[in-house]
């Protein structure tokens, strides 16, 4: 059995706005092995980056955990200190952000903000620390990287400028890589390459990853477990077989309907999700999915499904499971 | 006979695109002048009531091909024939009827100071087709009604719809003047996965209600392939490969489609585990200094002297499928 890596338990996250509570995250409880690379899928609002930042404890204001733990390698985050976390964060537990063009920080040098991590984390002097980052971008697949060290972000594209990221992430081989939707603002081809990337260097080091995307053919190739989230609620969580082949929630069955397949044969007509996202600040009462489902019942309006075990790793919160459930145990009874 | 003969070609070609180029100037210190080839010596048709796909990264001109059609951009050379006459000199007034886009970004796209009335009304005002205000009211009802909107959303304003119905109401602008052909300009790459295949489908029944013509840019081949009677790839500036959309994804032949089909990540585990990726080198070249001979050389597995000299032309390899490659042998021997 492998190690626990990241245990989230009824995780309660809220951002107090002026027109009211939002429930980001609405009592969610992931958890992942060592080794593993877990995937989130939603749609945007879902609570799928929100969870990537009270991982790293970077809640922003007005946002606040109200509930819940969160235990990483150990560490109990959502009790540590600003100082305590600093320490961690960028050394056991790194992130990848979306936009490659907006977080480096354009008026540094890429060398400067490699080292930076470097400086802060380990106990390499200047030149040592200087041929780690030579070391870094080379395993990233940057050429020549001496002269790379000297430029600005603005002289690089933006692929690079994602791979550099990833060399920053790298920089002290965490034991967690949070990709938060990291190749979304690049082309395919692009994409291609960093999350190839992304996947030799997971061996290579052995780190898990935390892959956010709304991209569900990203998750199939990448990922062993999948969350899949709605409305700052987890519905469903399998391995990628137990989804992609037999999912058990209505919102998973439809987004998985409701996207063309590249390698499908014949023209099938596209059967889309009806209706919109929920707004969360009013949300509905039961399932917030309840309102777009089309197997939607009564008590789905009025109140939230447990989960139901499907197998040691797929379960998924919905009625019909539990009618399901309800009716074959009537069966065996009878 | 001649005439019966132009006739018909009239009918089955609504737009031909004739070794269109555009070129973006830009300063190049005080007395320098470069230019972009943004768009470089592209031949195409789109016949009536089909539609056209054009794929590529971002920065290989299919953007500026939509646009240098509807003449939103004065072409640098080239001409466009719209219905069997040359548009390219001429006054557009008349042809706005014809020919609308649809954009991108439905956040920035819509005069956020007009309500939905006023937005779809515009059109309707400028070319003067309603008769009296009674019948501009009953035209914007009915255009809302047509995307799937209601009557009620007639007073409202853009901020008070989600990224869906914005676009919808992007979409009922554009069918206002009731044209003929449409430049859908990535519009679905901003919204929700789930709220994707709803416009997918709409744009689908448009076409079937109203014998519509499209020319559908987009970077997800996926929803390309899905939306598109024939294909067309662009790199740099130029068109690489036309085919059948099928033809296009199953038997493509150029090796950059080949490595961009490939690059698509597919939403089935299985599947995607067994594909084998053509993953490119390097980034794609800056049109300011493009690559002589063929575009593509500097990526290409298989380029030779010859591709850096000798720039391929794009030529019929079987019925209506047409590819730019000095190698196409050695390519499909693989």
């Amino acid at each position: 059995m492998r190690k626990t890596l990241l245990d989230i338990k009824n995780l309660r996250l809220s951002f107090f706005t002026p027109a009211g509570e939002v429930k980001a995250l609405n009592d969610i409880s992931i958890s992942m092995q060592e080794g593993d690379v877990l995937g989130i899928v939603g749609e945007s609002g879902s609570g799928k980056s929100v969870t990537a930042s009270a991982i790293m404890g970077l809640t922003a204001y007005p946002g606040k955990i109200i509930g819940g733990t969160i235990d990483f390698n150990g560490h109990r985050i959502n009790e540590m200190s600003e100082k305590e976390m600093r320490k961690i964060r960028g050394k056991e537990v790194s992130m990848i952000f979306q936009d490659p063009m907006t977080s480096l920080n354009p008026v540094y040098t890429i060398g400067n903000q490699i080292m930076e991590v470097l400086k802060l984390h380990t106990d390499l002097n200047k030149q040592q620390a200087y041929e780690r980052s030579v070391e870094l971008l080379k395993l990233v697949g940057i050429n020549e990287p001496e002269k790379r060290l000297k430029q600005y972000p603005h002289e690089l594209s933006g692929g690079m400028r994602q791979r550099v990221m990833i060399a920053i992430g790298l920089a002290c081989e965490p034991k967690l890589l949070i990709a938060d939707e990291p190749t979304t603002a690049l082309d395919v081809t692009i994409q291609a390459q960093i999350l190839e990337l992304m996947m030799e260097l997971k061996n290579k080091i052995n780190m898990s990853i935390i892959m956010i995307t709304h991209d569900l053919g990203i998750v199939a190739n990448m990922c062993d477990k999948i969350v899949v989230m709605y409305a700052g609620k987890v519905v469903e969580t399998g391995t990628a077989d137990e989804i992609f082949y037999n999912p058990k929630h209505e919102y998973t069955k439809g987004l998985l309907r409701s996207i063309p397949k590249l390698d499908s044969e014949k023209h099938e007509k596209l059967i889309p999700i009806e209706g919109t996202p929920v707004d969360l600040l009013n949300p509905p009462a039961g399932c917030p999915f309840a309102p777009r489902c089309g197997q939607c019942m009564k008590i789905c309006l009025k109140r939230m499904p447990e989960f139901t075990e499907l197998s040691d790793t797929h379960k998924s919160a919905c009625w019909m499971l539990q009618k399901e459930a309800f009716e074959q145990k009537r069966r065996e009874e009878k | 006979m001649s005439l019966a003969n132009e006739k018909s070609t009239k009918n089955n070609t609504l737009v031909e695109v004739r070794n269109l180029k555009q070129y973006f100037p830009v300063s190049y210190g005080l007395f320098s002048k470069k230019y972009i080839k943004a768009i470089d010596d592209v031949s195409f048709n789109i016949k009536r009531g089909e539609t056209l796909g054009l794929v590529g990264e971002s920065g290989c001109g299919k953007t500026t091909t939509g646009r240098s059609i509807l003449r939103l951009y004065e072409p640098t050379g080239g001409r466009i024939i719209y219905d069997g006459v040359d548009i390219t000199k001429v006054d557009m007034k008349p042809y706005r009827k014809k020919m609308q886009i649809v954009f991108q970004d439905p956040y920035a796209s819509l005069d956020p100071r007009m309500t939905v009335g006023d937005i779809i009304g515009e059109p309707i005002d400028i070319n003067k087709l309603a008769g009296s205000k009674k019948e501009r009211t009953y035209m914007i009802l009915e255009m809302l009604n047509r995307v799937g909107l209601n009557s009620e959303h007639a007073n409202r304003y853009p901020h008070e719809f989600s990224g869906g119905q914005r676009q919808r109401i992007g979409i009922a602008r554009a069918l206002a003047v009731n044209p003929e052909f449409i430049v859908c300009d990535e519009p679905i790459s901003a919204l929700d996965v789930s709220i994707q295949a709803q416009i997918v489908n709409m744009f689908e029944e448009l076409q079937e209600k109203m014998g519509l013509t499209y020319l559908f840019i987009a970077h997800d081949i996926s929803v390309v392939e899905h939306i598109s009677n024939r294909i067309g790839v662009m790199y740099l500036g130029k068109l690489v490969e036309l085919a059948d959309s099928h033809e296009l994804v199953f038997h493509n032949v150029h090796p950059y489609t080949r490595s961009l089909i490939s690059a698509v990540p597919i939403p089935d585990p299985a599947s995607s585990r067994k594909r084998k990726r053509i993953v490119l080198e390097g980034d794609v070249p800056s049109p300011l200094n493009p690559p002589s001979g063929c575009r593509f050389c500097t990526r290409c597995p298989y380029a030779d002297e010859r591709c850096k000299t000798e720039e391929p032309k794009l030529t019929e390899i079987s019925n209506g499928h047409y590819a730019a490659c000095h190698h196409l042998d050695k390519v499909q021997g693989n």
